[in-house]
């Protein structure tokens, strides 16, 4: 049982990026799309907390999202695999349930 | 036009709907309380999550009067008639905003965290609001 | 690390022995124009159907349903969001449902609506239809996957 979770807010802005770190179980997917994307930026107060998680879930960016808001990949953190939409397509197909955390 | 009401019979899955936000500030409480009394009404077998400030919504006592908008939380107590199956608070979530069970409008389940996260797995269908 | 995005993914995805077409349920629940929730479920759905999987229903919840009203006039410099689903649907045969109730409490009428409420008018943009939350529940059962968008 793998689950894919989605956060769309910035966690600045909204605890959808803390509730889902604490509830996503090891092994899962995390796919960060719309503002959720500000979370995976270097040198960020939410960084360390970030790249803690890279080494318990797969963690995903929305290429789209990124573009959009003009943040360069060498900005990430490492560990972050992009996407684009039919990327997220297929994360939802080989996991098995998409949990939202809005 | 399909009302859907055959394949719920032979299908009944387990939905859990999520509930992060507190009531009245956003409509999300109240719609999706009204997502909850649709699924038990196709014999769905449902549990209620109420996680963050969605423990707000079950607060006893919430007077809307002076608002001129409708107070919906005593339909929460409607939830154990319309055969919930369960209705889920996480202990952590009622920690951090200084309220207990004993504040709330009805009984709860209380979950810890990671009993919380293994309600992601276990249930077929996730709505969240 | 970037991963290689295929340039023709439903090839690709056929060539890898395909994974069997799966069925999605699509929540909408934010209207367009005010959260990205609503571009981002269009761009998703229109993903599902380009990578050869289908679309059991689109439902539209809270906000959602103000995407389907037929009198928004976007700048035309800008998407169309509306007349996307719209096209989508006609050129997919597309089930967009939106919840009777949410469309109730916020001005979404069809003919019958309009007649049963004594309305003066009614605003449903096409390929969408006006049901209740049983569509819902129906869809999340009958789906292989469910994805909500919202904020």
């Amino acid at each position: 049982m793998a689950l894919l979770h989605t956060v769309n807010k910035s966690p600045f802005e909204r605890n959808a990026l803390d509730s889902c770190l604490r509830h996503a179980r090891k092994g899962s997917a995390i796919l960060f799309i719309e503002d959720g994307v500000y979370a995976l930026v270097q040198g960020a107060e939410y960084t360390d907390k970030v790249e803690q998680a890279a080494s318990r879930f797969s963690l995903y960016a929305l290429e789209p999202d990124l573009d959009a808001r003009g943040i360069p990949p060498e900005r990430l953190i490492d560990g972050v695999q992009l996407v684009d939409y039919h990327g997220f397509v297929e994360l939802a197909v080989s996991h098995d349930r998409v949990q939202s955390w809005l | 036009m399909s009302t859907g009401g055959s394949s719920s019979e032979q299908n009944s899955k387990r939905f859990l709907c999520v509930n992060r936000r507190a009531p009245h500030g956003t409509i999300y409480a109240l719609e999706s309380l009204e997502v909850v009394l649709a699924a038990t009404a196709f014999e769905q077998r449902v549990t209620v999550l109420f996680l963050d400030d969605g423990v707000f919504q079950l607060v006893k006592n919430q007077n809307t009067d002076a608002l001129g908008v409708k107070n919906f939380s005593p339909t929460y107590k409607a939830l154990e008639m319309y055969e919930v199956e369960r209705v889920v608070v996480e202990r952590e979530s009622l920690d951090r905003r200084g309220i207990s069970e004993d504040d709330l409008i009805i009984p709860v389940d209380v979950l810890a965290e990671d009993e919380i996260s293994e309600l992601f797995e276990s249930h077929d269908i996730l709505l969240n609001f | 690390m970037i991963r290689p995005i295929a340039a023709n993914p439903q090839k690709a995805a056929q060539k890898e022995g395909i994974i069997a077409s799966m069925k999605f349920a699509v929540v909408v629940n934010e209207g367009p124009y005010q959260h990205q929730a609503a571009d981002t479920a269009f761009n998703f759905s229109r993903a599902v159907l380009e990578r050869g999987h289908q679309i059991d229903r689109v439902f539209f919840y809270h906000d959602g349903v103000n995407a389907a009203t037929r009198l928004a006039v976007p700048p035309q410099d800008d998407r169309d969001i509306t007349r996307k689903w719209s096209q989508l649907a006609d050129e997919h045969g597309l089930d967009l449902v939106v919840c009777v109730a949410a469309a109730q409490r916020r001005g979404i009428i069809d003919a019958d609506e309009r007649r049963r409420h004594g309305k003066d008018a009614d605003n449903i943009a096409p390929g969408f239809r006006i049901s209740g939350l049983g569509q819902l529940i129906e869809t999340a059962i009958d789906a292989d996957r469910v994805v909500v968008f919202g904020d």
